[in-house]
């Protein structure tokens, strides 16, 4: 009897892992030449060029690293030495409120634009020419505006959640079917019962998919966001891990942020399925 | 609204066998005068749907309204509903004019139309509770599970729209219907799209509720042999655009009737002849050419003489039920 499909995936993905880390290992086993030079020189130069050690670590090195960090995530040791936990924290704080903030903006105003042709089609030229600028385009307006570094990042965070759920939250209400809007109607529900009981539950689906495509890019524009802004977060972690020159570090922080990237699907990815209705 | 009145049945089944002689003007409940539909079309005209329309419907009577498609039923229906407004004229009900939707008068969807993200019970204490509003939680679960009984689906009260077979969900659209005790249900085709077994079920049920409640009901429908057995009066439309009401005919046959002895009936034949000669000729010449003297105000009113094939069927019937015998 073959073994479930899932069962035949897992074993297929732990060998790719460890073929990956057998090459990763290999590859960055040896060590180069070394180059006589000026002591001084040398110092400045750092452990790669003396000795002929790459900065690349091996796996085990950003193991070792990990566990490190697990160990004790939330240390704080001034302001450039702060634990991982500590760290993302601060981003995950920042794309709350930046998301949060948007899902507040852009439902309503999604329904708006859902309910009245009217203001669909006076905002659409808007939404269309605001909706492909790249996020961190904002930063230096919003810098100059708020003159706030931490309070830009979460701006960023914000224009850049705002518009798929706004255009998915348009799309679903202007998408609710029209018997059961005339369902709606004779029973004589009033507009706010309405949007509540009809089309709330009927544009569901569609906004909830907006959500989750709107945290996945605050999640990427956060770290982008932090790298230019400083001080704290994930992203000024690797941008700062990159400056030590610590590989090590910033593979760590890679696989971090892809973690919790993936949490966050998750949870939305649920919150959609409760809201989904078989037909 | 906070106190209710008892779930009850309005006893009114004696009016339209009172009034079954003659079309009295007081005893119009519903009264369609002189409505026109019309729709902008390409290159600045308008086309007409149907125009000058005069229709009128008696209180606690069946009335089945058969026409091709295109002719304009739905439009009527949904005037009637107030989900659409008449392009002309008024719709007069119990001698006030419509104006918008109202929850005396019930619609029941073609295609169900039930909110799938509730349940059969969510779905129909939903109409409760637009009826009642402010009415008790525990309250308006009980009126919703007693329409529900009514349409036999009790014990399904916490499936969802999507595990119900088509049957069902249309029970489920009755029930809707029924709970909120409308004056007037309107059907849109509500069975065109179930398997004809399940569709003669609930053309039973619809008919036992309907004579039991004394409900005053506006159908559409395709199909003679439903209109035959569920209507009083049978309104035949012409073919669209520029549809009008050829003439209404009073079915002959008599209020309580069985399905299975239907086709016995006196005039049994003669009605269901004469509705199809109507579908498949004269739906199409009367629209070219109405005969003279036709007045779109009162339409003319038909009852079909009993044929020879009616004195056969009956014959028949007679000796089936000897043999039985």
């Amino acid at each position: 009897m073959r073994a479930s499909l899932r069962f035949r995936a897992g074993i297929l993905s732990v060998a790719l892992l460890a073929a990956f880390l057998l090459v990763w290992q290999v590859s960055v086993g040896g060590t180069a030449r070394t180059e006589a030079m000026d002591p001084e020189y040398a110092a400045l130069m750092g452990a790669s060029a003396t000795t002929g050690k790459s900065a690349m670590p091996g796996p085990l090195d950003v193991a070792a690293n990990i566990w490190r960090h697990l160990k004790d995530p939330f240390y704080d040791r001034g302001p450039n030495d702060k634990g991982l936990g500590i760290q993302l924290a601060y981003s995950i704080g920042r794309v709350a409120l930046g998301y949060g903030l948007a899902v507040i903006v852009a439902i309503p105003v999604g329904f708006l634009i859902g309910m009245s042709p009217l203001m669909s089609r006076a905002l659409d030229p808007y939404i269309q020419i605001l909706k492909p600028v790249s996020p961190l385009a904002w930063m230096p307006l919003a810098l100059y505006t708020i003159r706030d570094s931490g309070l830009s990042a979460i701006f960023v965070i914000f224009i850049c959640s705002l518009w798929p759920m706004l255009i998915n939250t348009a799309f679903g209400v202007a998408g609710t079917r029209r018997e059961w809007l005339n369902v709606a109607r004779t029973l004589e529900v009033g507009p706010i019962r309405r949007a509540f009981t009809v089309i709330l539950p009927a544009a569901a689906p569609t906004i909830l998919t907006g959500m989750r495509i709107s945290i996945g890019i605050a999640w990427l524009v956060i770290v982008a966001a932090e790298m230019l802004v400083g001080g704290t977060g994930i992203g000024y972690f690797v941008w700062n891990e990159w400056n030590n020159l610590s590989i090590t570090n910033v593979i760590t922080s890679i696989l971090v942020i892809g973690l919790v990237g993936m949490i966050l699907d998750q949870v939305l990815a649920r919150a959609q399925r409760l809201v989904t209705f078989p037909e | 609204m906070s106190t209710l009145l008892p779930f009850r049945r309005r006893p009114q089944r004696a009016a339209p066998d009172a009034a079954a002689g003659g079309a009295r003007m007081s005893d119009k409940f519903i009264s369609i005068e002189g409505i026109a539909r019309r729709y902008p079309a390409p290159g600045g005209r308008t086309s007409t749907v149907f125009e000058n329309l005069w229709l009128p419907v008696r209180r606690g009577e069946f009335v089945c309204m058969i026409g091709h498609s295109g002719c304009g039923k739905t439009t009527v229906l949904n005037i009637l509903a107030g989900l659409e407004a008449p392009s002309e004229g008024v719709v007069i009900v119990d001698g006030q004019a419509i104006e918008g939707t109202s929850l005396d008068r019930a619609v029941i969807f073609q295609g169900h139309a039930l909110l799938p993200w509730r349940t059969v019970l969510g779905n129909v204490a939903y109409a409760v509770s637009s009826r009642w509003r402010g009415a008790r939680r525990a309250e308006v679960e009980e009126r919703a599970r007693r329409a529900i009984a009514t349409v036999g689906l009790a014990g399904s009260e916490h499936k969802r729209p999507s595990e119900l077979s088509g049957g069902m969900k249309q029970r489920v659209g009755i029930a809707r219907a029924l709970a909120i005790e409308p004056k007037i249900l309107l059907m849109d085709e509500p069975f065109s799209a179930l398997d004809a077994l399940t569709r003669g079920t609930l053309q039973d049920e619809v008919r036992r509720i309907c004579i039991e409640t004394g409900q005053t009901v506006f159908m559409i429908t395709h199909d003679v042999d439903e209109a035959i057995y569920l209507a009083d009066r049978i309104v035949l439309m012409t073919n669209g655009p520029e549809a009008k009401v050829a003439e209404i005919v009073e079915n002959p046959l008599p209020k309580a009737r069985a399905r299975a002895a239907l086709h016995h009936a006196p005039g049994y034949y003669a009605l269901r002849n004469h509705l199809m000669d109507f579908l498949v000729t004269r739906s199409k010449t009367l629209r070219d050419a109405m005969p003279a003297g036709y007045d779109p105000r009162h339409p003319p009113v038909v009852r079909p003489a009993p044929g020879t094939s009616d004195a056969e069927a009956i014959v028949a019937g007679t000796e089936a039920s000897a043999m039985r015998a």
